[in-house]
């Protein structure tokens, strides 16, 4: 089925549009995925991150039309997700009460600048990232849903 | 370690909001009720916990500091006599306004989505409540906003929609006008931290920026609190929303937003001046008179209701403005009694409109024979507004009206009372079209609004009846501490940079 709605030639955009876009859209994925994890080192962070994933995300439903980018991500999953990016962030917030305060970073910071120190922030960033991706992702889907029902009536 | 609760107050609203959110899909109402209703009783009475807390403290902030950061580097929290003041009114009317939906809501599809918008209001309101960060007092708000934006337009039906857009679009603005002016208070002063701003500012010249961040901050928050002639969404927005939503928004939200942002950069961090007091004073009493002449001709009851809320909000704003420790003493007693009995007046609004289906005067009449509860609490709750004695709206417009009168502004004590009269008047057209006289032929078949319905109402309607004794010297360091805080104005800083890692 998969299959079938890749090579549509009637859902989404041209061929040409499609191939670049299979091309790109990994490429896109990671460079949000390294802006993500590199939050603490470099400009952009969980926010910035998330809207880049999420833009892959929106990519592939314009190229490829609606009902492709939902078998890559239903609305219900992206639903939960997003509920689950927040609680993490929360849940990171509460672990500082071990170490005497909401928000404390507790964990160690490690050496500067290395990918892997400043304790709770990479953590943070993921949460954030998480619930702002699926976040922008899911406003994106709802509009097309909603234009959807409405050529429908 | 008696601060450690303070940021129990964002927390609790926000896990509820999110595992709401979570679970909505797949588990049952009642445990979602459950988890929603914990929440708000934990918050109402760790409020209460708070006020005996800051009582414990003689008058001394409790900081928290967010992520051990002291400020005025870290976001701190502070709870002082008024911030516990304002937690236990949102707590209590969150608490009764969640029991009454757990019936009335059932009407609409996705009461998870309600509960999840409903929570986050709440934790945008208390945020703001404890904040001691300017920013983090306008993201707060924005939580709060935002989340009330889509509780408007929980309907989805077109009036609905149009409403929340309009309200959404004048919140925005509002927005706007606060964000510049912390932008130009934070470039003037090099600090976000309400407190340490307060005491940068005490010891800079008098410059152009106070005056300008003050008209700035009049706009933002007077839209927000709906004076007038701020006041143009409110009579569509309160309306459009489900009642227990209105309630809310009505009761608390343009109070804690409005009013008590307002009064606390004002009075604390800015030190108030007799211009910024006279232009206060002069809004409330505007707003006082202006709505209720326009609240005599509605029709829709809760479009009355709405202008009544515009009226009412111009007696806490009067009161606050004069300044005085009487006045600010009627004012925020009055934000207290006008949360109780105007979440009544909306609540009782919403039993009819789920008992007969209608928000028309003209529509319903007789009711009092078959809704026997509603009645009552609803004539409580008239009265209250009206200042009838002994109920609690009666003592403090009177406090209002003799402080107006004690420091000269006889003109004001006049439109006090005149407002007074023409919320009476209004109110007996309520009773009278909706109460009282004959019993429709269409509503011969209607039966009382369900339990969970009438306990919220009648749990409301003992607070307007009792309310007049949080006067009596025993209770009264509920109210005499939240005057304190505003009447100390620039100490607050030296009082709370002081309780830091206490």
């Amino acid at each position: 089925m998969k299959k079938a709605l890749l090579d549509n030639p009637r859902c989404g955009m041209s061929v040409i549009v499609k191939t670049i876009t299979r091309l790109t859209v990994g490429l896109i994925l990671l460079y949000g995925i390294y802006i993500v994890l590199h939050g603490h080192l470099s400009p952009g962070g969980g926010f910035a991150g998330g809207v880049i994933i999420a833009l892959s995300f929106v990519h592939l439903m314009l190229a490829f039309g609606k009902d492709f980018a939902i078998t890559k991500f239903s609305p219900n999953l992206a639903s939960y997700l997003e509920s689950v990016g927040a609680l993490m962030f929360l849940a990171i917030a509460l672990v500082g009460f071990s170490g005497g305060a909401f928000f404390r970073n507790i964990l160690s910071k490690g050496t500067p600048f290395s990918l892997f120190s400043a304790g709770t922030i990479p953590l943070s960033n993921i949460a954030i990232s998480l619930k702002v991706g699926v976040g922008l992702f899911a406003i994106f889907l709802a509009l097309v849903i909603l234009e959807k029902s409405k050529e429908e009536e | 370690m008696n601060n450690t609760l303070i940021p129990f107050f964002v927390i609790i609203p926000l896990a509820s909001a999110f595992l709401i959110s979570f679970i909505g899909k797949f588990a049952k109402r009642i445990i979602i009720d459950a988890l929603s209703c914990v929440s708000y009783l934990l918050l109402f009475v760790f409020s209460l916990y708070a006020v005996s807390l800051t009582h414990g403290a003689g008058g001394m902030p409790l900081v928290y500091t967010v992520g051990g950061w002291a400020p005025p580097f870290g976001i701190s929290m502070v709870l002082d006599g008024l911030a516990s003041f304002m937690l236990v009114t949102v707590n209590l009317i969150a608490l009764c306004v969640i029991i009454f939906s757990l019936r009335y809501m059932e009407r609409y599809t996705g009461k998870p989505k309600f509960h999840t918008l409903f929570a986050l209001m709440v934790a945008g309101m208390n945020g703001v409540i404890v904040t001691g960060d300017l920013f983090n007092l306008y993201v707060f708000l924005e939580i709060a906003s935002l989340s009330s934006y889509a509780l408007v337009a929980f309907g989805t039906e077109a009036e609905e929609l149009e409403a929340s857009f309009k309200y959404a679009i004048m919140g925005s603005v509002a927005a706007s006008f606060i964000f510049i002016g912390i932008a130009f208070l934070y470039g003037f002063t090099s600090t976000l931290n309400m407190a340490d701003m307060a005491h940068v500012l005490s010891n800079k010249p008098a410059t152009w920026v106070i005056p300008f961040v003050s008209v700035l901050f009049f706009m933002g928050f007077g839209l927000k609190a709906a004076l007038v002639p701020f006041h143009a969404w409110l009579p569509d927005a309160h309306p459009s929303a489900p009642a227990s939503i209105s309630a809310m928004l009505s009761g608390v939200l343009i109070k804690t937003l409005g009013v008590y942002a307002l009064a606390r950069i004002f009075f604390n961090v800015f030190g108030i001046t007799p211009q910024q007091s006279s232009v206060l004073m002069f809004l409330g009493a505007l707003s006082m008179l202006v709505a209720v002449v326009l609240a005599l001709s509605q029709w829709d009851l809760k479009r009355l209701l709405a202008y009544h809320s515009i009226s009412q909000i111009g007696y806490v704003v009067l009161g606050i403005g004069l300044a005085t420790p009487l006045g600010i003493l009627g004012g925020l007693f009055h934000l207290f009694n006008h949360s109780v009995f105007k979440s009544l007046l909306f609540l009782n609004s919403g039993a009819i409109d789920y008992v007969v289906h209608t928000r028309d005067l003209k529509e319903m009449s007789g009711l009092k024979e078959k809704m026997p509860v509603t009645a009552q609490t609803n004539l409580v709750a008239s009265l209250s507004i009206a200042g009838i004695p002994p109920f609690n709206g009666f003592w403090s417009k009177l406090i209002i009206i003799f402080a107006c009168i004690q420091s000269g502004h006889g003109g004001y004590a006049i439109a006090a009372v005149v407002g007074s009269l023409l919320t009476l008047a209004s109110f007996m057209k309520v009773q009278k079209f909706a109460f009282l006289g004959e019993l429709k032929e269409k509503n011969k078949n209607i039966r009382e609004a369900p339990l969970s319905m009438t306990v919220a109402m009648v749990v409301l309607a003992v607070i307007c009846i009792g309310g007049g004794f949080l006067l009596l010297p025993s209770f009264r360091f509920f109210i005499s501490e939240a005057v304190q805080v505003l009447l100390n104005g620039n100490e607050y800083s030296s009082l709370v940079l002081g309780a830091v890692g206490r």
